[in-house]
């Protein structure tokens, strides 16, 4: 299964940490550190593989790409392939990028939310769920018009609410 | 309060803003986010939802990036999560998600709300309860929700569990078959024994399927089944060549790769297909593809060294590779290919590399040089000599950090290997005289092995005298307490061999001018009286004595050979000494050297007996106290009348002697397991508590607690210490009998507050240590290092052998590693319940299936018929012509283990076959059994499903 995805700026920010194992919050900083010092040092035309077993553990592996001023990261255990988990890499990016029309980091900080419903559609509890960006996009359409919706909703019940309390 | 709630929701920050207020960085990042919590804290105590809401997700931002704890947040997410309205329900489930584990107390709270979601209509709404509840799901969460789940699989929306399941299988729905598949492949690698029985089904999704995702993890399912099941794998092994024939994608490529390297490496024919695609792999431009080719070769090594050999040229290109995971992966491989004629020109090539090569890939290079020759007790090193020069090397590499390792080989070589004794002592010697080593803070460790095997193995050296002065050298004053203790141990034991040999070189001259025996005979009486006197030592004596001389190839000196049976047991250990010594030659103990020796050790050492570290202080006083007894007897001869002369020779050399006798034992390494076959003697209570005993002691105190602090030396090293405590207690203490023990405490702790005298920061102008080579070398091609290795690679057989591998002493308790790890059986509560339906009631399923595929169209008819002609099949099986097959499959694998097993003890490796072997005629017993009464196990079979191994019928594939 996938262990985590991890967005990073290439000055080690982190822009999106999710874990599909439970770990304390100090525990999460700590291994977005260690992460982002295994690839600082890493040059553009090496592969994109990284030995992951000191800091997750024997047999994780840790497949990265660097887009820009990002890299994306996903970590995961032997059940899963290598390269498949490359092409999952890209098909997010490809999303991400359909989605917000040619994303920059800019994007990714400020779409905090939409980023993890997105990631969400994609993988799911740590097993990879929909490989084709076009499904994932109707997906989470669907999901940001009935979030509008009933936010609408939620407003102006709201402040009738509020107008009438008073 | 509504009113509030209005100003709060008007003037609230949300995530946008507290994301551009980050951003802007005013004040200082971690400053401005505690504020925003401070505000946070406040905000999600509202009332009013849509505030409380947005402040649980600023929380979760922060947590998720900045690392903020949110657990004192857990109850309000609990109650966002209820909100009926999605958009607030998401952020609610965002955050449980995010933070909830198995520790948060409000936890049960969520149950009745996610039973609540998994039963909505909204589809998304059920996808967040469910993605929630694969997250975070714990025992009670799971017991209490498997209805809402089962439900769940049956209807089209979402699907998990293992009759459903399975039917899902046979799912058009590509999203859903993948899914399954993927829950499977999970459900293998905890335990692929019990989803054999699935194994029809996948195959049919292997041949049938175009999905390579679906199909990469079916073939990683197969991977798992196939090493459990060898038929299995004969029926797989055609289908996946033919996919590393056919696919583009270079995943599929690579997982067919990996499954027939791990899995099917009986296969020949799909392994050299295998291999020819790995090589594709590695002659790629893709760095990608390179390093996992390079990976599938390291899979493939240890069972087809021939496919790494086929490629060795690209290997050793890549360790000059810019990326460093390539480096070492093919490092890795290069050690892999090590074998007895070849370790000695790689390990020379490497050294080579590791010299121009950065600090951190010189280490990994050094470690995996050093883990690959003492592999299974130094398998692979023939000769010791060159293993002692490689080590003593290495320590001199410039980058060098493995001063762990290389001090726990020297000292196990020196243990275990008697033959190179004298190399190592020799290399040792050279790293002992170098002062320059001195400097470097890593290398400690492997001069305090060094000083502790110089020490140990005296007799082998050159010249004592120049080990001395290297052991005393002032820098020694740079190393670590602990490791100048051990020097000081050595000190003695040096000092100790010298007076003895300067004793008996004299006692040789004069017993050439009287007579033989008469001068002899004083002394065995004397070594008798000892034997009574101190009893640890000298008792142990005779034993090792004759061991002592047997081995050591020295002992050429006849005529005290001759003596040493007139004396018995008890005198030979020092006379082979002697003869060592004697045969040295060029060493002649004269008085003047050993008046100098002995000046230079009291001068070297009196400051240390007044050294602030209790381990150095009693070693020096037990050295400084041994030279005040014996100095006079042996540095004055002259002024003593001529019989006063031969009294006080035996005197001293009866001390010499004793001590003598207390090092020379043979100190062998000891088995970890040993302590525990020392039976415990009647009456002894070790386990009793002696808390009681203090208040019974009340404030009496031992007085000498502090010179058994021998709890941190190295083992071996220990029990060293601690004969020479008892000894030096025996000899010793007399003369120290004059100064009070009061006058010596005050002595001692008046020294606490006095200035040290010996200047402590020695002088620092010795040149750095490891003078950093050339630099200008350092970007030298790899095409000679290539060239290099091309010829040491060559399987040449080295020009026989010029001696014999020396014998290394093995213990029981050594573990010899490799031993194939078996998969072991694990009967827990999941896989009882998946045998329990996929195998115990093999009944229900199969009916619930048939009926299914009734109701069903022409689809599953297939199936139907598969499932047929596998109870035909099980029908049809004679056990006889079962067994065979069995058999083979069982010998071919045990000869298999056996042949790993060679170098282990008899022993072992009869019982793991012998093990083998029950399981295999139980596993056969069973399988019989099951062919003839068929119908009649199915009856009894659920009783004892989960004891049971299971039975695997033969499936027609």
């Amino acid at each position: 299964m996938i262990k985590s995805v991890m967005v990073m700026n290439t000055q080690g920010k982190p822009r999106l940490a999710k874990f599909y194992d439970f770990q304390p919050v100090e525990k999460q900083q700590e291994l977005i550190r260690s992460v982002f010092g295994v690839l600082c040092g890493r040059a553009d035309n090496v592969s994109n593989f990284v030995e992951a077993d000191s800091i997750f553990g024997p047999g994780t592996r840790l497949v990265y790409k660097h887009f820009a001023t990002l890299y994306f990261v996903f970590i995961f255990d032997s059940s899963e392939n290598e390269l498949a988990m490359l092409d999952l890499i890209q098909v997010f990016v490809e999303t991400l990028d359909k989605c917000f029309k040619n994303v920059c980091e800019l994007d990714i900080v400020y779409n905090y939310s939409k980023l993890h419903t997105i990631l969400d559609e994609i993988i799911f509890g740590g097993q990879v769920l929909e490989t084709s960006s076009i499904e994932v996009i109707k997906a989470v359409e669907e999901i940001s018009k009935l979030e509008s919706a009933s936010n609408a909703i939620a407003l102006v019940s709201k402040s009738v609410s509020g107008w009438r309390s008073r | 309060m509504a009113g509030t709630s209005i100003m709060e929701t008007l003037f609230q920050r949300d995530l946008d803003d507290l994301i551009k207020g980050i951003r802007q960085q005013q004040i200082k990042e971690s400053l401005f986010i505690s504020k925003a919590i401070e505000e946070i804290r406040r905000e999600i105590k509202s009332t009013d939802l849509p505030t409380k809401s947005a402040a649980l997700r600023k929380l979760s931002y922060l947590s998720s990036l900045h690392g903020a704890d949110m657990s004192f947040a857990a109850f309000h997410a609990v109650e966002v999560m209820s909100s009926p309205q999605f958009f607030y329900k998401k952020i609610g489930y965002h955050a449980v998600t995010q933070s909830f584990n198995d520790d948060t107390p409000v936890i049960l709270l969520i149950t009745n709300q996610l039973r609540k979601d998994l039963n909505s209509s909204n589809q998304f709404e059920v996808s967040l309860a469910l993605e929630c509840l694969s997250r975070i799901g714990n025992v009670d969460l799971a017991r209490d929700l498997t209805p809402e789940v089962f439900t769940l699989l049956s209807s089209n929306a979402v699907r998990v569990c293992f009759k459903r399941l399975v039917e899902n299988l046979e799912s058009s729905e590509p999203v859903i078959l993948s899914a399954v598949v993927g829950v499977f492949c999970e459900l293998c690698l905890k335990d692929p024994r019990s989803y054999l029985p699935l194994a029809p089904e996948f195959y049919k999704i292997l041949v049938d399927s175009k999905n390579n995702w679906l199909l990469i993890k079916v073939l990683k399912i197969f991977a798992k089944l196939a090493t459990l099941e060898p038929r299995l794998a004969k029926r797989v092994v055609e289908p996946i060549c033919e996919f590393m024939r056919r696919t583009e994608a270079k995943s599929l490529l690579f997982e067919c790769i990996r499954t027939v390297l791990s899995s099917l490496s009986e296969y020949e024919s799909a392994v050299k297909l295998a291999v020819v695609k790995v090589r594709e792999f590695l002659v790629d431009d893709d760095p990608n593809l390179k390093y996992l080719g390079l990976q599938a070769l390291s899979i493939i090594a240890p069972k087809h060294l021939w496919a790494v050999l086929e490629n060795k040229d690209f290997v050793i290109k890549s360790l000059s590779d810019g990326d460093y995971n390539i480096k070492l992966e093919s490092l890795r491989l290069l050690m892999s290919m090590v074998s007895e004629s070849n370790v000695a020109e790689i390990s020379r090539v490497l050294i080579n590399y590791a010299l121009k090569s950065d600090p951190e890939f010189c280490n990994q290079i050094l470690g995996s040089i050093l883990s690959t020759c003492c592999r299974n007790l130094y398998e692979v090193i023939v000769d010791f000599d060159w293993y002692a020069s490689l080590l003593g090397e290495m320590v001199r590499i410039p980058h060098c950090q493995k001063g762990e390792e290389i001090e726990h080989q020297i000292i196990d070589i020196a243990m275990r290997v008697k033959d190179v004794r004298p190399a190592l002592v020799h290399v040792c010697r050279n790293l002992l005289i170098d002062p320059a080593l001195l400097g470097n803070p890593f290398l400690h460790r492997i001069l305090s092995a060094a000083a502790w095997v110089s020490g140990e193995y005296v007799e082998f050296s050159r010249n004592p005298f120049e080990l001395m002065e290297a052991l005393l050298q002032p820098r020694t004053n740079l190393l670590l307490p602990s490791i100048r203790a051990v020097y000081v141990q050595s000190v003695f034991k040096v000092l100790i061999f010298c007076a003895h040999s300067y004793l008996l070189h004299k006692e040789n001259i004069s017993s050439v001018n009287t007579d033989n025996l008469a001068s002899e005979v004083p002394e065995s009486v004397f070594a008798r009286m000892s034997c009574e006197n101190s009893d640890l030592a000298t008792s142990e004596a005779p034993a090792s004595s004759e061991q002592h001389d047997s081995f050591n190839p020295r002992n050429i000196n006849q005529s005290f050979g001759d003596l040493s049976i007139e004396n018995g047991g008890d005198a030979t250990v020092s006379n082979s000494q002697a003869s060592t010594s004697a045969s040295l030659g060029r060493n002649s103990f004269t008085h003047e050297s050993i008046v100098n020796l002995f000046n230079i050790v009291e001068l070297a050492l009196g400051p240390l007996s007044r050294s602030h570290d209790v381990e150095i202080q009693e070693r020096a006083r037990n050295v400084l106290g041994f030279t005040d007894l014996i100095e006079q007897e042996i540095l004055n001869p002259v002024v003593q009348g001529e019989e006063n002369l031969a009294r006080a020779e035996t005197e001293a050399s009866r001390v010499v002697k004793l001590m003598c006798d207390a090092f020379s034992e043979e100190l062998g390494p000891v088995s970890t397991s040993a302590q525990d076959r020392v039976p415990v003697p009647d009456g002894l209570l070790l386990k009793e508590n002696l808390a009681d005993l203090e208040t019974i002691c009340g404030d009496i105190q031992l007085p000498l607690s502090s010179s058994f602090s021998l709890s941190s030396t190295p083992l071996g090293e220990a029990v060293d210490i601690s004969r020479t405590n008892l000894q030096s207690k025996d000899e010793t203490e007399p003369s120290h009998e004059s100064t009070s023990l009061l006058a010596e405490h005050r002595k001692r702790h008046g020294l606490y507050y006095l200035a040290s005298e010996k200047s402590e920061g020695a002088s620092n102008d010795y040149p750095p240590a490891n003078d950093p080579m050339s630099q200008d070398k350092l970007n030298d091609d790899a095409e000679d290092l290539l060239k290099l290795t091309e010829q040491s690679l060559a399987p040449k057989k080295k020009p026989n052998q010029a001696k014999p591998r020396p014998v290394v002493l093995k213990l029981d308790g050594d573990e010899i590693s490799v031993a194939a790890k078996k998969p072991e059986l694990k009967d827990d509560l999941l896989s009882g319940v998946v045998q329990d339906v996929l195998l115990g009631n093999d009944g229900v399923p199969s009916s619930s299936r048939s009926n299914r595929s009734e109701n069903l169209s022409g689809k599953s008819k297939g199936k139907e018929k598969l499932s047929t002609d596998l109870s035909l099949e099980t029908k049809e099986n004679v056990p006889g012509e079962k067994m065979p097959d069995h058999v083979n499959t069982s010998s071919r694998r045990s000869k298999h283990r056996s042949h790993g097993k060679e170098r282990r003890q008899k022993g072992q490796g009869k019982d793991g076959e012998e093990k083998e072997d029950n399981g295999q005629k139980e596993k056969r017993k069973s399988n019989h059994h099951r062919g003839k009464h068929k119908a009649h196990q199915r009856a009894d079979e659920p009783l004892n499903v989960v004891a049971q191994t299971p039975v695997i019928p033969d499936f027609l594939l």
